[in-house]
């Protein structure tokens, strides 16, 4: 069975999977120059034009699976000498221009950027060109083509550029650390640091839970992943890690549906607060719109500060999806909840650096969330939630609009209608990643069938309602 | 008193909300709101094959049910408390 969507994701996780090992056996101190070595042993290179160019930008990986550049505080990092430096010409005349004589393109272009050489094939002068598409758009072959670099294609919040050495550069100041360059960087060149050091440590310091507890809190998107595995063994394999217990983040879901439905109808619009990437877009690009974020944390940090307070001797790592997560939880008002955050990517080097077959497991349980709070983990199901939870709370005197935009691009422009007071909507539901947290980068595979997997897992709650879900948590 | 129900997902599955139920209903009765707090926690590390586990203050009980709830919360909850 298929463990990745991609070879690049193969690399990273075998590169996760040697730090994790060495780390394990406090080697990686001795060890950590010869990771690349182990990963690409020999004379022959399989990948680049040399081992040694191979085994450099390994080097600049494993780094990044030790935390990456302290200095930088954003979890996600390009890899300059892994960056190929991709063709980032922009609109170009491909071959397949037949040099006709209707000239669409040269009419349609209000700048004159289309010149024609001897044979009426068309050029366009990037002098002039302002890379607005027209001309690909009149085409009747399709000639022309937007050369864009992958990244800055995947980046919807145009935080990529190019740097003065024509490598990928990410300006902090836009980026909401989706990941989604992570994901679709054909050359691995931009990776999410990763935090597995710190867990593994943790672990080891809680001796077998004695001195403090180790609780994994993981997100409802966990139905869609591992698919070659029973849920119940995953669970098993968490606990065979060394964690004391593993607790649905859906079950904060349904914590915050209940709550933020409350909260919706006594202010009559707001914006979801669940998504990281989506609540960083709106500080970062519609600053005047950050009064209207929930004020509920997010599910993730709801439950991890519920656990907390349940027992005080708690570690808790959140296992998910997400890469802006990894953000969130350094945050102040979530850091003293949630200790560090692993991607679902991450989790599987860790049991294969402990040599766990979790398909050779017992199935174990996992069971605390009703079908609402699992099913936030796909585009549109927060929404779902909320009116349940309207309903539940029986408020009957508000008229519930959801708008569920499904990637950050629907999130802008529902903000920007939002902005100008011409949204007809009432509540937006904003998911940075298409699909919802199912598309995350942190996901081991991206499929069609994942909603499906989400739904039904939803469907297999021993809970139906939110309220019998949450109802029994507050012991007041 | 401190009172843990366990509501991990082993011991949900087998009944704890019905068990937490019964417990308020029972410290009520008995006007023991000011005696226990009750509390919940995501694993007392005994998962049982039957019913709920129960941590009274640092004595752990399994396979609470519905049926040997009034049992349990006589013997183990409302005579300690009786007797001081």
């Amino acid at each position: 069975m298929r463990k990745f969507d991609t070879k690049i994701q193969y690399l990273k996780y075998k590169v996760l999977r040697e730090v994790a090992r060495q780390a394990w056996d406090d080697k990686l101190l001795e060890h950590v120059f010869e990771i690349p070595k182990i990963i690409v042993p020999g004379k022959e290179p399989t990948m680049r034009c040399c081992v040694y160019k191979e085994r450099a930008i390994l080097e600049e990986r494993v780094r990044i699976a030790m935390g990456g550049d302290k200095t930088n505080p954003n979890v996600i990092e390009v890899i300059d000498i892994a960056c190929d430096e991709c063709p980032m010409g922009g609109y170009e005349v491909s071959d397949a221009c037949r040099g006709c004589l209707a000239h669409r393109c040269e009419d349609v272009c209000k700048k004159g950027a289309i010149v024609f050489d001897h044979q009426q094939k068309a050029h366009i002068d990037k002098t002039k060109c302002v890379e607005c598409g027209m001309c690909a758009k009149v085409c009747p072959y399709s000639a022309i083509i937007n050369h864009k670099r992958p990244c800055e294609q995947a980046c919807k919040v145009k935080a990529i550029s190019m740097s003065e050495t024509k490598a990928a550069s990410i300006d902090n100041s836009k980026c909401n650390s989706c990941g989604a360059c992570v994901y679709q960087c054909p050359f691995g060149a931009i990776s999410d640091k990763s935090f597995i050091l710190n867990v593994i440590d943790l672990i080891k310091k809680s001796e077998g839970n004695k001195n403090f507890k180790m609780y994994a809190v993981v997100a409802p998107s966990i139905s869609s992943q591992f698919t070659y595995a029973k849920l119940g063994q995953v669970i098993s394999g968490i606990k065979a890690l060394g964690f004391f217990t593993v607790v649905e983040a859906a079950l904060g879901a349904d914590m915050v549906a209940y709550a933020e439905s409350k909260e919706l109808a006594e202010k009559g619009f707001l914006t979801s607060s669940c998504c990281p990437a989506f609540v960083d877009y709106i500080h970062k690009h519609f600053p005047q719109m950050a009064e209207h974020i929930s004020h509920n944390l997010s599910p993730a940090a709801t439950i991890s500060k519920y656990i907390k307070e349940t027992d005080k001797d708690a570690k808790i790592v959140f296992i998910g999806p997400c890469t802006a997560k990894k953000m969130e939880f350094q945050k102040e008002e979530v850091k003293p909840y949630i200790d560090s955050v692993i991607t679902f990517e991450e989790l599987q080097a860790l049991f294969d650096s402990k040599d766990i077959d979790i398909t050779a497991l017992d199935e174990d349980v996992l069971d605390n969330a009703s079908y609402f709070g699992r099913i936030f983990a796909r585009s549109g199901g927060l929404a779902d939630a909320v009116r349940q939870g309207l309903k539940e709370h029986g408020i009957e005197d508000f008229e519930y609009k959801p708008v569920s935009c499904d990637g950050i691009e629907e999130c802008r422009i529902a903000l920007l209608k939002a902005s100008k007071g011409v949204l007809p909507g009432n509540f937006i539901e904003g998911m940075a990643c298409v699909g919802g947290c199912i598309g995350g980068a942190g996901c081991l595979t991206h499929g069609e069938k994942n909603k499906a997997e989400v739904d039904k897992y939803g469907r297999e709650a021993y809970e139906k309602t939110i309220s019998d879900a949450i109802k029994f948590l507050n012991h007041d | 008193m401190i009172v843990q129900v366990c509501i991990g997902s082993s011991c949900h599955l087998k009944g704890s909300r019905e068990i937490v139920e019964l417990m308020k209903a029972a410290i009520e009765e008995h006007s023991l709101q000011d005696e226990i707090t009750l509390a919940g926690s995501f694993c007392i590390g005994k998962c049982n094959r039957v019913g709920v586990t129960v941590q009274v203050d640092d004595d752990v009980y399994t396979g609470i049910t519905k049926e040997s709830f009034n049992e349990f919360f006589n013997d183990k909850i409302l005579s300690v408390i009786q007797r001081g």
